[in-house]
């Protein structure tokens, strides 16, 4: 029993400094790291609750799947560091005095609770209580549906993101099709010639503009370039 | 272990992740306090759970676990979105939805 609560205390402590590295590391990769400490510590939480199903699917895919999910959006968006505040200020003070005022609301709830169960060790459970053959076995029998429900919003949520994501023609600024179109530099620039001091640039005489060749797209035939229509 | 000790750091966890919610600007960050406050509930459906000495709590916590995975992977994919478009990663910034 001591054991169990040494346990208990080292995971509680990581699971909570872990929450607090979250919200106030400046850093979101290092936010990220800290999230990840705090879902580890939480699955020890967890593993003391004789739920050994949801700890495994808690490190598994919390801390494996969704957290490398983060990490490659962090790097990708860049997450520099937040700038200082300049108009939102008053929610710095008002998120901390709101989460202490819901503090106080739950541990009031928690004092003056009924239930009698919440001062004791738990209910006595059956052998293989939370291991995966019974979570499995009610998942398929009494829970059914929302097991389904959940993998139909699985799916929408993977194809909501595919679309949410994906690269649209016309939204955002063409950085291909600024350099297509711009005008032909002048001959000779940018060559040995040039930077050999042999020949400088500019000498050359400048085409006349009927003489320029139109900028061609890709594919084949003239026309104007085609874009691919977003939706 | 008593369980109401869990039900404490649970209500923590949650109180955490609300104050972040609230007072930080980077929508990367708003997602990772949400994902706090979904475990502090979590963590009180599986301590209720071993309360009861049933695992329908933990059949609950999984169903918050797949819909925490749904939300991330659409917030992640706005916010790609967002940073495609040029446009600041910052919420305060972010307030009006015309496009």
């Amino acid at each position: 029993m001591l054991f169990h609560n040494i346990l208990f205390f080292i995971a509680a402590i990581g699971a909570l400094s872990g929450a607090i590295g979250v919200v106030t590391v400046r850093n979101p990769f290092y936010s990220v790291l800290a999230l990840v400490f705090h879902l580890i510590s939480l699955a020890a939480l967890f593993l003391l609750l004789r739920a050994e199903f949801v700890a495994a699917a808690q490190v598994i895919v919390y801390a494996g799947a969704v957290m490398v999910l983060y990490v490659f959006v962090v790097a990708y968006v860049g997450g520099g560091d937040e700038p200082l505040p300049a108009g939102g200020a008053q929610f710095k003070v008002l998120g901390p005095l709101f989460a202490l005022a819901v503090a106080a609301e739950l541990s009031i709830a928690m004092l003056g609770t009924a239930l009698k169960g919440v001062k004791h060790n738990g209910a006595k459970y059956t052998l293989g209580f939370g291991t995966p053959a019974h979570i499995g076995n009610l998942f398929l029998t009494k829970y059914l549906f929302p097991f389904e429900v959940a993998s139909l919003l699985l799916l929408v949520a993977a194809v909501g993101a595919v679309v949410l994501a994906r690269r649209r023609r016309g939204l955002e600024p063409d950085v291909e099709l600024e350099r297509q179109v711009r005008v032909p530099a002048p001959s000779y620039t940018g060559t040995m010639a040039e930077a050999a001091g042999t020949r400088t640039a500019g000498t050359m005489p400048a085409p006349e503009p009927g003489s320029v060749p139109e900028p061609v797209g890709h594919g084949s035939g003239g026309g104007p370039p085609r874009y691919e229509g977003g939706w | 272990m008593a369980i109401g000790w869990y039900l404490v750091v649970s209500a923590m966890i949650f109180c955490i992740g609300a104050a972040g919610v609230l007072a930080r600007r980077n929508p990367l960050v708003i997602l990772l306090c949400l994902e706090l406050m979904l475990n502090g509930a979590n963590l009180a459906l599986v301590a209720f759970a071993r309360m009861w000495g049933g695992e329908d709590g933990q059949i609950f916590a999984l169903i918050v676990m797949v819909v925490a995975a749904c939300e991330v992977t659409v917030g992640l994919g706005l916010i790609v979105a967002i940073y495609r478009r040029r446009l600041p990663i910052d919420v305060d910034e972010l307030h009006e939805l015309h496009g």
